[in-house]
């Protein structure tokens, strides 16, 4: 899950004249609005099933205590871990971009791919360790140390960014350092941070695997209890209701508090690297604590794994072979990344070539999917399929595939928007007026210069599917297991022996190329800024 | 030796029209240079008029600027004759050959046109080499090397465009657009995003070489310096309409619209009453142009380029008194304000050696250099 890097590294237009032609757009745009309403359509559903169990049913459902007890136990979880995220991911970006912290380069790695580790793997390899590690400390110390990378992605890219000049003329106008740090670092890093934190609640919203490892209760383990154990429909849909409500507030606070964006960039070629800051003699100290935060953060889970494989308990429960079960998921996240990128395709093209309100309107409106959570798509998905469809792809292939194109559609529009900014129009001209034909045109120049960006938008979706849980376990087709249901079904039955290499191999598979992405996305600015 | 080339073709504007030894290495054999013919070419976006009824007529091997300010139309004019916009109506002829006028259209492609954007727009995925050589056959490519040396960017083939600097990069766009031996070339403002330092250079080298290849060429500019330094004509463009077309020389000296001749250098615009042949203002007295306004009388509008206020130390008969109100220096000149005593005048424009020096609220004592250029009163 690289979606921060992503969400940083959304481009540039360099010199792209936006074409003022209305006709020809026609549709394109049509395209764009069948993809919008199909990501909308899971939000129809939750409404459709709302209205099928009756108004006054689902309020009352909503006005219980025990929807109060859910808020304040998601609420009190996502200010704090939200707040040391920020902390975490702020201080350590500014070590890294900032001062002379010796190794850098290493550093920024390694405290990026705790992320590439599912939330539910981290759960599970601190819980298997200590019953202590439970409830809503164990929660905040899991979740914080699986998704602060989050904010260190966009805030170390913008740091990167900024000019330095800013933080010379502070202290050239007698700001000391921390002040110079508060005022001027942190001001630039504003708008990163904030996207940084949204995108934190929002998986702290979503998640259900690791609250469910730990015993925490939040609406997603309630709604998942309600509607898989309990088939209480009503119930779920009405705790869906008030959870999508709480991820639009959250998308739209994040909006307002961003504001308008007013960071006023100085033409690239004038920018000088900054002096980096001497740590001096806090050098090892800090030093002593990114070792620290990376052994907890990502030593920890990989150890805890090898510990359990290796001495674990093996054949104790029968289930499919990690070859069956690692096939399985790369076909369907190569499927799902096929879709999501096609999908994401019409929309990214509208977004950079042309200009209108319109156009921009149906492009926000594609990022309303980023608040539904992936529990919620699958369960409405399913049950409109049961209810209104005779159980069409009930439990079938394709619709996991499209749950999964639309769950991670946000992502792979970052990646299409990326790379169809790195072939403006006028470039197509050029190769026209020196007599190329239309698919000459694509195969010479559009190709090239557009294939690298989809392909990190396939992969960026393809990384994603690999370690999501939540929806597998809903849509995942009868006889079928993914590696993370496998690891999921051992994990539940105690046989940690058996789940270890499971959660080895989905970590394995998601942190190299999370890293080689990453690389991918923080060139994009600084080859479009060249070209 | 290029500064020598500049000076002799102001003079002699149209001196390339049929000339042009392809000497050190000209696009070679098979090209075919055209003229364009563009009439009555009407284009809006929306709601909002770019191009309003548009004629021009480019005459084969000529350098013709189209000069406006920015949202002029120009390089939505430039876009159609490429071929990348369809207008609402008019016609685009090359060569003879129609390629847009509303029942016909020849796409991009097949025009045979150069086309030299803004900035280069180089492929950034591909060599110096395999730009330049982009739009020519497989077989043809080695036919199109010399190209890389006649721009002058000889031993830079395996480079990529953002190991280039930026004159470099226009370079190379330009020799991309002549290897495909284009019957007109175009050139979209290609200048404008070099520092000031490298466009004087650059630019007479992209004049030089397209002289060298006697193509015809447009260039779109909203410099009136690029337009008088390197085009032979000069078609002025204002809110979508050409309001004048001359050789840069008259175009300056005896415009045939007053909103032109504003566009290009800097004028003072004075009233006056035309008296036996002459028009008398409140800086003095000055012989007139054209010569058939002679012998007409009553008020006029003259227009009076700097350089014929002459300014002079000492009073004298005949020389009006002004003061200095403000000096911009720059160089090898500067321009001087000066006002005169009189009320309700604006101050007017003089231009001097760089080398003599005036202090504000000096006074001073004018004459002026004919003939000055009239617009009577109808």
């Amino acid at each position: 899950m690289t979606v921060a890097a992503a969400e940083v590294a959304s481009p540039r237009t360099f010199h792209s004249r936006r074409r003022r032609g209305r006709a020809r757009s026609t549709g394109l745009f049509l395209v764009s609005l069948l993809v919008a309403l199909v990501l909308l359509l899971p939000l129809a559903f939750l409404l459709v099933e709302a209205q099928g169990a009756g108004v006054h049913t689902v309020a009352s459902l909503i006005d219980r205590p025990l929807t109060l007890h859910l808020l304040w136990n998601t609420v009190r979880l996502a200010v704090v871990v939200t707040a040391l995220c920020a902390v975490l991911g702020t201080g350590t970006a500014w070590l890294v971009e900032r001062t002379d912290l010796p190794g850098r380069r290493v550093w920024a790695v390694l405290l990026v791919v705790p992320l590439a580790i599912p939330d539910f793997v981290v759960s599970f390899s601190w819980s298997s360790l200590s019953t202590a590690v439970t409830g809503y400390w164990g929660a905040v110390l899991v979740m914080t140390l699986s998704v602060y990378p989050l904010v260190y992605l966009p805030v170390a890219a913008s740091l990167r960014n900024a000019d330095p000049a800013q933080e010379e003329v502070a202290h050239g106008l007698g700001a000391g350092r921390l002040r110079t740090f508060w005022r001027i670092t942190v001001g630039q890093a504003r708008v990163a941070i904030l996207g940084g934190c949204l995108l934190v609640v929002l998986v702290l919203l979503a998640e259900y695997g690791a609250f469910e490892i730990l015993g925490y209760q939040t609406f997603t383990t309630e709604i998942f209890t309600e509607s898989e154990q309990a088939f209480n429909v009503a119930a779920a849909c009405a705790l869906s209701l008030v959870l999508v409500a709480l991820g639009l507030v959250v998308l739209a606070g994040e909006t307002l508090a961003r504001g308008r964006g007013r960071t006023t960039r100085v033409d690239r070629m004038a920018q000088h690297r900054a002096d980096p800051l001497r740590l001096g003699r806090w050098t090892a100290v800090v030093l002593l604590a990114l070792l620290a935060l990376v052994l907890l953060a990502l030593g920890l889970p990989v150890a805890s794994s090898i510990y359990w494989w290796v001495a674990g308990p093996q054949q104790v429960l029968d289930g499919v072979s990690i070859l069956s079960a690692a096939g399985y998921t790369a076909l369907f996240g190569a499927c799902a990344g096929a879709v999501a990128t096609l999908m994401a395709l019409p929309v990214g093209i509208l977004a950079i070539r042309y200009d209108g309100r319109l156009r921009r309107m149906l492009e926000r409106s594609t990022y309303l999917v980023l608040a539904i959570p992936g529990l919620i798509i699958a369960l409405a998905l399913a049950y409109f399929s049961e209810q209104y469809a005779g159980g069409l792809w009930y439990q079938t292939a394709p619709m996991l595939i499209l749950a999964y194109a639309i769950m991670f559609f946000p992502l792979a529009l970052v990646g299409v928007r990326a790379s169809v900014a790195q072939a403006p129009v006028g470039l197509e001209h050029v190769a026209q007026s020196l007599g190329q034909g239309r698919l000459a045109v694509l195969w010479r120049v559009t190709r090239p210069l557009v294939g690298p960006g989809l392909a990190a938008a396939f992969c960026l979706v393809f990384l994603s599917v690999v370690t999501e849980l939540t929806a597998t376990l809903i849509l995942v087709p009868i006889n079928v297991q993914t590696l993370a249901t496998q690891f999921w079904s051992y994990q539940q039955n105690l046989a940690y022996g058996q789940a270890a290499p499971f959660a080895l191999l989905m970590i394995a598979i998601a942190a190299v190329p999370s890293y080689v992405l990453g690389r991918f996305f923080d060139r994009l600015p600084t080859r479009a800024a060249a070209s | 030796m290029s500064d020598r080339d500049a000076l002799v073709e102001l003079d002699q504007p149209g001196r390339r029209a049929g000339s042009g030894p392809l000497g050190v290495g000209g696009t070679g054999a098979g090209h075919q240079s055209a003229g364009v013919h563009v009439s009555g070419v009407v284009k809006s976006f929306g709601t909002h008029p770019a191009l309003r009824g548009v004629d021009l007529d480019i005459p084969v091997g000529s350098f013709t600027a189209i000069l406006g300010p920015s949202g002029s139309g120009k390089t939505t004019l430039l876009r159609i004759v490429a071929g990348f916009e369809r207008m609402d109506a008019g016609s685009v002829v090359v060569g003879g050959q129609v390629m847009d006028d509303g029942r016909r259209f020849v796409r991009p492609q097949r025009r045979g046109i150069g086309y030299v954007p803004q900035e280069g727009a180089l492929f950034p995925h591909l060599t110096v080499a395999d730009n330049v050589s982009f739009g020519v056959p497989r077989r043809k490519r080695s036919e199109v090397a010399h190209l890389v040396d006649l721009v002058g960017l000889g031993g830079l083939e395996r480079r990529y465009p953002h190991q280039l600097s930026g004159g470099q990069q226009q370079r190379v766009a330009l020799a991309r657009a002549l290897a495909i031996k284009p019957k007109v070339v175009l050139l979209d403002e290609p200048f404008s995003s070099l520092d000031a330092s490298l466009r004087d250079g650059v630019r007479r080298d992209v004049a030089h070489i397209l002289s060298e290849a006697n193509a015809t060429t447009i260039l779109v500019t909203h410099d009136q310096d690029e337009a008088l330094g390197v085009a032979d004509q000069i078609a002025v463009l204002k809110e979508g309409s050409i309001v004048a077309t001359a050789d840069p020389r008259s175009l300056y000296a005896e415009p045939s619209d007053l909103a032109a001749a504003l566009l290009i250098g800097d004028a003072n615009v004075l009233t006056a009453e035309i008296h036996n042949g002459h028009a008398h203002c409140v800086l003095g007295k000055v012989e007139i142009t054209p010569p058939g306004v002679r012998s007409s009388h009553g008020s006029a509008q003259l227009l009076l380029r700097p350089e014929q206020v002459v300014l002079h130390a000492e009073a004298a008969e005949g020389r009006v008194k002004a003061t200095v109100v403000e000096m911009q220096y720059h160089g090898h000149d500067a321009l001087v304000r000066i006002g005169v005593d009189a009320p309700g005048h604006p101050a007017f424009s003089a231009r001097i050696p760089g080398d003599v020096a005036l202090s504000e609220g000096q006074p001073i004592w004018v004459t002026l250099r004919g003939p000055g250029r009239v617009w009577t009163d109808r």
